[in-house]
C-alpha cells in the first residue's frame, strides 16, 4: 500500500494564489488538492481501461491507473469508495470494488457499511462476466473476510435464473459457490460439482446441456458462448451453426457477429441497429468499409439518429446553437485493443449534440463534412478548427480530441487563453473539452488550456452529465462542493437501487 | 559546388516524440510522372557488384523502384513485391545473400532499380578509393598497388536507434506530405522526400530500416525528450478573432522560417559535389557529397531532380565526425597529389603529426611500417 502525503500528489503542484482561494472560499492549498487529485481520478477511472492506446502501451496504462488507485484509496477512502456511484467505467468500478474489499481491515464499521451498500449497488449494475472475474480475482489473491462473503451471497441470490448462470458461467459460479461457502439449492449442487453423475435434470437448461453433449439439435437452446463450445465438439459448420443459433443471440453478441455471419451467408443473424447504444453503434459504423457505409448511408444514420434522439431525451433540441470541434486525426484510430474508440466517441458525440442543440456546426479536424465517412488520418490543428468554431458565434463549444494538438503544438491552448481572457471574458460561449483517452504519464486525460474544463468521456451517453459537471474541472472548486455533490451522488445512486 | 533547397516543398510543424523529433514536408502539388516503391529483398545482407573490379557489402533490407512517364501522365505504383522465405529453401545456419549488380540497374522500360542510401555510401566510400596517384616514397606497396581496399564505415539500423520506431509509429502523416526530416536530440539525423503523398505514405516506414552515423545513434540514446516548439500568441496584440486568426497564420510560418534557416542550415545551407548517375526521361538521378568540413553537419545522399530543379526525390546521411575526418583527410591529400609534406603544411601540422592523424583515421596500412615508426619517434621525442 502506497500512502503519500498530499505533496506529493499525482496531480503535481498546484499554484494557489492565497489570497484569492480564501476569497473564493476559505479553504487551504491541500484542499484544494485534494479536490484536484479526486477529479484526476474520476477523470482517469472513466477513460483508462487499461488496455493499450495510441501513444501509451497497456503496461503504463495499468501501472499508472493502479498507482492511481492505491494513491486515491490510501488518502481518501471514503472518497475512493464514493466513486462508485458516479459513471466510472465497468474495467474500474471492478478495480475499486477489489481494492476495497480486499483492504476491509484498514475501515472502520461506518465506512464498511457505507462502501458494502455502494458495492452491492455497483455490482447489481454491472454485467454478469465483469462480477464473475471479481469473485475469480478474489479467490485467487484469497480475500475472503466476512463483507466479502455476504456480497457474494446476495449478488447472487440476486440473479434472475441461478440455473441459467450456472450453464453460462460454469466455472465461475462454481468458483464463488465454494469460495463463499455456499450451498446450492436443488440441482444445481450436482450440476456444479458432480455433472455427469445424474441420468437426468429436471430444471429443462441442465437437462439441455446434459442432452447437448450428445444430441445436435439440444444445443441450439443453450446461450451462444456456450453452444459454441459443443458445436465444435459436434463439428458443425461455422455458417449452419450461426444460422440456428441466431434466435439465442443477445443484443450486442447480434451486433458483433452480424457481419461475420453475412460473410458466411448465415443471413440469419440481423441486429435490429435501431436499439443499439450510440457508441457501440458508432463503432460499428466505423468498423464498416467506406464502400459499405456509402451503400447503407440511409439505414446507419438512421439508427445513429434514433439513438442519440434516446440519449438526449426530453434535452434534445434545447441547447441552443452549438459548435462541435471532433478530432479525426490519425491518433484517433486507437490502438489494437481499442480499434478507433476516440474516432468512434467523436462520431457519437457528433449526432448526439446534433440531437441536443437547435443550430449545430460539426468542425472535423481533416476538413471533412460528412461524418459517416470519417477515417483516422492526418494531423492534429485542433488551433485552427477551434478558431473556426469560435467564429461563428455559438453559445456551446465542444471539443472532442485526444489533446495532442500537434499542428503547431500549443496553439490551441493559446487561442483558448487568449479568447478567455480578452475576447470573451463574460463568458458568454461556454467551452468544453472531452477526452476519450488517459494519458498514463501525466495522470490525467491530456488538458487543452487551463481556463477550459477538460472532463474524460467513455460512452458519448454520459456526454450531458460530463458538460454539466465540467465547472468541477476548472481547478476553482474545493473539496467541500465535491464531498457534498459526491454525497448527493451517492443518495441518488442508492436510492435508485432500493 | 552548389547548394541544397528543398523547392516545391513547405515546412509544417514538428512532432516530437522522446529524443526524436520529425518535421514534416508537405508539397503543394504532388509529382504525378515519377512514382517510387519499395522493393523488399529476402535476404538482408547484399553484395553489389560496382564495377568489374569493385563490390559493395552491407545490410540492404529493400531496394526502391523509380517509375516514370515520358509525356507527362499519371504512373501508378507498380505494388510492394515480397517473396516469402519458404520459396527458397536455404541452410538455416548461413545468412543469406543477396547479389545486385550495380546501385542503379534499369528494370525494364522506363523503371529503375535503385539501393536507396548505398547509393550515396557507396559514393562516399569510393571516395578517393584508388589510392595514391604518385607513388611518394612514404606510401607502402599495398597502398600503391590496392589503393583504399578494402574500405569499411559502420552505422547503425534505423531499429536499433532508441526512440525512433516509436516516433515513426505515432507520427501524424499530414495531408500531402511528401517527406521527412528525423532530428535526434534536435541533431539532423536524415532527409527524406518522395515525389508524391502515397509514396510517403507506403514509405514511411521503411525509414526504421535506413542506416543511422555512429552519432545519431549516441544521441537518440542519451537523449532527454525534447521540448515542443510551443505557439505563443501576445496577448496585447489581439483585439478580434480575425487578429487571433492572423497571429495563429504568423506562428506557422515563423517556425517554417526558423526550421528552414536554423534547424536545417547544417544541410541547406552547405555546399556539395554532385555526381551524376542516372538521366530518366526529364528526371535525373544524382548522388552528393559535402565539403568535409570539420566540425560542422556533413551530409552524403542521393537525389532526383526535374529539369526544373524541383527535388522529386532525396535520401541523406549525416556523417558522424570520425567519418568527416576521414573524409576530409583524403580530400586534402588528393588535393595535394598524396604528398605528404605538401599536406601537412595545408593543415598547418609538421609532417610526423600528420603520419599519425593518417594512422589513427584507420588508414595506417597505407604507410610504409618504417616511415610510421620514424613518425612515431619523432612525436614520441617532441613531446618530451
Amino acid at each position: 500500500m502506497i500512502r503519500s502525503s498530499c505533496l506529493h500528489s499525482p496531480a503535481g503542484p498546484v499554484h494557489v494564489d492565497p489570497e484569492a482561494a480564501i476569497e473564493a472560499h476559505p479553504q487551504t492549498g491541500a484542499d484544494l488538492i485534494a479536490a484536484d487529485d479526486v477529479l484526476l481520478f474520476v477523470n482517469a477511472a472513466i477513460t483508462s481501461t487499461g488496455q493499450r492506446e495510441f501513444h501509451s502501451g497497456a503496461d503504463e496504462q495499468s501501472l499508472s491507473l493502479d498507482f492511481l488507485h492505491r494513491y486515491l484509496m490510501g488518502n481518501y477512502r471514503d472518497l475512493y469508495a464514493a466513486t462508485l456511484a458516479l459513471d466510472v467505467n465497468d474495467h474500474n468500478a471492478v478495480m475499486i470494488a477489489w481494492n476495497l474489499l480486499a483492504t476491509t481491515a484498514e475501515a472502520d464499521a461506518d465506512q464498511r457499511r457505507a462502501e458494502g451498500r455502494l458495492i452491492a449497488r455497483r455490482l447489481a449494475l454491472l454485467p454478469p462476466p465483469r462480477v464473475y472475474g471479481l469473485f475469480r480475482r478474489l479467490r485467487r489473491a484469497r480475500v475472503n473476510n466476512r463483507r466479502t462473503r455476504a456480497i457474494m451471497r446476495d449478488w447472487l441470490a440476486a440473479r434472475p435464473d441461478p440455473a441459467f448462470d450456472a450453464v453460462k458461467y460454469r466455472g465461475a459460479v462454481k468458483g464463488a459457490v465454494r469460495h463463499a461457502h455456499l450451498r446450492p439449492v436443488g440441482e444445481l449442487g450436482p450440476f456444479l460439482f458432480a455433472p455427469h453423475r445424474p441420468a437426468a435434470y429436471a430444471t429443462p437448461i441442465l437437462e439441455t446441456w446434459r442432452r447437448a453433449h450428445y444430441e445436435q439439435a439440444a444445443l441450439y437452446d443453450l446461450p451462444y458462448t456456450v453452444a459454441e463450445g459443443f458445436a465444435a465438439k459436434h463439428r458443425i459448420a461455422r455458417a449452419a451453426f450461426l444460422e440456428r443459433i441466431a434466435p439465442r443471440l443477445t443484443r450486442l453478441e447480434r451486433l458483433r457477429l452480424q457481419e461475420s455471419a453475412r460473410g458466411l451467408g448465415a443471413d440469419a443473424v440481423r441486429a435490429d441497429l435501431t436499439t443499439m447504444p450510440l457508441t457501440r453503434l458508432a463503432s460499428y459504423v466505423l468498423a464498416l468499409p467506406p464502400d459499405d457505409r456509402l451503400r447503407r448511408r440511409a439505414e446507419l444514420t438512421a439508427a445513429l439518429r434514433a439513438a442519440a434522439c434516446r440519449t438526449a431525451g426530453d434535452r434534445a433540441g434545447r441547447w441552443g446553437a452549438v459548435a462541435a470541434v471532433l478530432d479525426d486525426s490519425f491518433s484517433s484510430s486507437g490502438s489494437g485493443h481499442k480499434r478507433r474508440r476516440p474516432l468512434a466517441v467523436a462520431l457519437a458525440c457528433h449526432f448526439l449534440l446534433e440531437a441536443l442543440a437547435s443550430e449545430y456546426t460539426p468542425l472535423w479536424l481533416s476538413g471533412r463534412t460528412d461524418a459517416l465517412l470519417a477515417h483516422p488520418h492526418g494531423a492534429t490543428p485542433l488551433g485552427e478548427r477551434i478558431l473556426d468554431g469560435l467564429e461563428r458565434g455559438p453559445e456551446r463549444l465542444v471539443i472532442v480530441s485526444d489533446g495532442w494538438d500537434n499542428s503547431p503544438p500549443g496553439l490551441a491552448g493559446e487561442v483558448l487563453r487568449i479568447w478567455r481572457t480578452r475576447l470573451d471574458p463574460d463568458r458568454t460561449c461556454g467551452v468544453v473539452h472531452l477526452n476519450p483517452v488517459y494519458d498514463a504519464a501525466d495522470f490525467d486525460v491530456r488538458r487543452l488550456a487551463p481556463t477550459v474544463p477538460t472532463a474524460g468521456i467513455r460512452d458519448a451517453e454520459n456526454l450531458v452529465a460530463l458538460v454539466e459537471l465540467a465547472r468541477f474541472a476548472e481547478g476553482r472548486t474545493g473539496i467541500s462542493e465535491l464531498r457534498a455533490h459526491l454525497a448527493r451522488r451517492v443518495e441518488e445512486f442508492l436510492r435508485e437501487g432500493s | 559546388m552548389t547548394e541544397l533547397a528543398l523547392t516545391g516543398l513547405s515546412t509544417r510543424p514538428a512532432q516530437a516524440w522522446g529524443g526524436v523529433r520529425l518535421v514534416p514536408l508537405v508539397r503543394e502539388e504532388p509529382i504525378e510522372d515519377l512514382r517510387l516503391d519499395a522493393r523488399l529483398y529476402d535476404a538482408e545482407f547484399g553484395i553489389v557488384e560496382v564495377d568489374a573490379r569493385s563490390a559493395y557489402f552491407s545490410y540492404i533490407p529493400h531496394g526502391f523502384v523509380a517509375s516514370w512517364t515520358r509525356d507527362g501522365t499519371p504512373a501508378a505504383a507498380y505494388g510492394t513485391q515480397l517473396r516469402g522465405p519458404a520459396e527458397r529453401d536455404r541452410a538455416p545456419s548461413r545468412v543469406p545473400l543477396r547479389f545486385h549488380r550495380r546501385m542503379a540497374r534499369r528494370a525494364g522500360k522506363n523503371r529503375l532499380r535503385f539501393l536507396p542510401l548505398h547509393l550515396a555510401l557507396e559514393g562516399y566510400l569510393a571516395l578517393h578509393f584508388g589510392g595514391p596517384e604518385i607513388a611518394w616514397e612514404e606510401w607502402s606497396r599495398r597502398a600503391i598497388d590496392r589503393g583504399l581496399s578494402p574500405r569499411v564505415e559502420e552505422a547503425y539500423a534505423g531499429a536499433a536507434v532508441r526512440g525512433l520506431g516509436d516516433a515513426l509509429r505515432v507520427f501524424e502523416i499530414h495531408p500531402g506530405q511528401c517527406g521527412v526530416l528525423v532530428y535526434a536530440a534536435d541533431a539532423l539525423a536524415a532527409a527524406f522526400v518522395v515525389p508524391h503523398p502515397d509514396d510517403y505514405r507506403a514509405l514511411h516506414s521503411t525509414l526504421v530500416h535506413d542506416l543511422y552515423g555512429e552519432l545519431i545513434y549516441h544521441y537518440a540514446m542519451l537523449s532527454m525528450p525534447v521540448p515542443d516548439f510551443r505557439a505563443r500568441i501576445a496577448d496585447a496584440t489581439v483585439r478580434s478573432l480575425a487578429d487571433l486568426r492572423a497571429q495563429a497564420r504568423g506562428q506557422q510560418d515563423e517556425w517554417a522560417a526558423f526550421h528552414d534557416q536554423v534547424m536545417a542550415d547544417g544541410l541547406l545551407g552547405a555546399d556539395y559535389t554532385y555526381q551524376h548517375v542516372y538521366t530518366m526521361g526529364e528526371y535525373r538521378l544524382s548522388r552528393f557529397l559535402p565539403s568535409f568540413e570539420r566540425q560542422r553537419e556533413n551530409h552524403i545522399g542521393e537525389l532526383i531532380t526535374d529539369g526544373a530543379g524541383r527535388l522529386a526525390y532525396l535520401k541523406t546521411f549525416r556523417l558522424s565526425e570520425n567519418q568527416v575526418r576521414r573524409g576530409h583527410l583524403l580530400t586534402r591529400l588528393a588535393a595535394d597529389g598524396w604528398n605528404l609534406a605538401d599536406t601537412a603544411v595545408t593543415l598547418g601540422v609538421t609532417e610526423p603529426e600528420l603520419g599519425l592523424r593518417i594512422e589513427a583515421a584507420g588508414f595506417g596500412h597505407l604507410l610504409r611500417r618504417d616511415v610510421l615508426d620514424r613518425y612515431r619517434a619523432q612525436a614520441r621525442r617532441s613531446r618530451r
